[in-house]
């Protein structure tokens, strides 16, 4: 279980979860990056980036 | 085998392939771009293939670069990054092609791109040369937003946005067409629905199946070519008189359209990295 960043909300990941992936917290909705998937841990979300796509 | 994948976020896309290489048990490196130190005098990479899944077009782009100087196999590879990460660069590969695509006129200062737009006539569509998700497109229907919009990009855009793309705008009716093209083949299609007249799935963008016509394998195929092959996503327009590339994408996104399609789209591009690492 980690915290979030913000409003500290409890959050478990699910066992697919990978790192770098973007997750949402449920409470706040804040975007927060999996920097760590053993042991949980999870940082802000970059802002998006002007050469970000596909 | 020895395979990379250049990435740094994990979309939905990523995790997807990720899944798709461990269910054939074939073991796969991770090289995070954030993480990356090119020493660019160090040449030797021990990799048979890499799939460049990166966010930003800008890494993915000097990294490919290096990676085929080094001799390494990408998907994709540099010279396609490079022409479809440029909306002009891929408008001259469709026109050069013969690929039917929208007009298109490039201005530098805005009182040239006032006198591009006025020749195309109104409405015209105004995007960065380099961007991507719908971001910062402008549908110019008069003069006056014209000059506000010049006037704005002059004062606030960075140096990106001094290369003016004008586009002649196409009525598309509510939707265009996402081909997804594997090699020679178009795998499959959605139509992306949308009352907004940006049809992106990214901007809300509602997709459903689109039956692939030999027309449309055509012109896709044939644009996927243009700009140098491999894995490529294309954005069509349809129009009474035929069909009209818009874009094509090199690193695609692909979550909304492997159910509603009903093809395994990971699967493909997997089966393509291994053929491009076997050759």
């Amino acid at each position: 279980m980690a915290l979030c960043t913000e409003c500290e909300a409890e959050i478990v990941l699910d066992a697919s979860t990978e790192i770098g992936e973007i997750i949402q917290c449920p409470d706040c909705g804040l975007d927060l990056e999996v920097l760590s998937v053993q042991p949980p841990e999870l940082a802000p979300a970059p802002e998006e980036e002007e050469d970000w796509g596909e | 085998m020895k395979i990379g994948i250049l990435c740094s976020l994990i979309r939905k896309e990523e995790k997807l392939l990720f899944d798709e290489f461990r269910r054939r048990d074939l073991e796969f490196i991770r090289i995070d771009d954030r993480e990356l130190i090119l020493d660019l005098h160090q040449r030797q990479w021990d990799f048979d293939v890499i799939l460049e899944r990166s966010i930003n077009h800008s890494r993915a782009l000097h990294t490919l670069k290096y990676l085929n100087d080094c001799g390494i196999k990408t998907v994709n590879t540099y010279d396609v990054a490079n022409t479809c990460g440029d909306k002009l660069l891929t408008t001259l590969a469709l026109i050069r092609e013969g690929v039917p695509t929208p007009k298109v006129s490039v201005a530098y200062t805005p009182e040239s791109a006032l006198q591009a737009i006025e020749q195309l006539g109104y409405p015209v569509v105004l995007k960065p040369a380099v961007g991507s998700w719908g971001r910062l497109l402008s549908k110019v229907n008069d003069r006056d937003a014209a000059e506000a919009l010049l006037e704005h990009k002059e004062t606030l855009g960075s140096y990106h946005h001094s290369t003016y793309y004008i586009q002649a705008y196409v009525e598309k009716r509510g939707r265009d067409i996402r081909s997804f093209v594997v090699g020679d083949e178009t795998i499959c299609a959605i139509y992306r629905t949308s009352q907004h007249w940006i049809t992106n799935t990214a901007r809300g963008g509602i997709a459903s199946n689109c039956p692939v016509t030999p027309d449309l394998n055509e012109i896709s195929v044939r644009a996927a070519k243009a700009v140098g092959g491999g894995i490529v996503a294309i954005d069509i327009f349809e129009t009474p008189e035929g069909l009209l590339v818009n874009e094509v994408n090199y690193t695609m996104e692909f979550r909304n359209s492997i159910d509603t399609t009903g093809v395994n789209i990971p699967a493909k591009v997997v089966d393509y990295v291994l053929e491009v690492a076997g050759r």
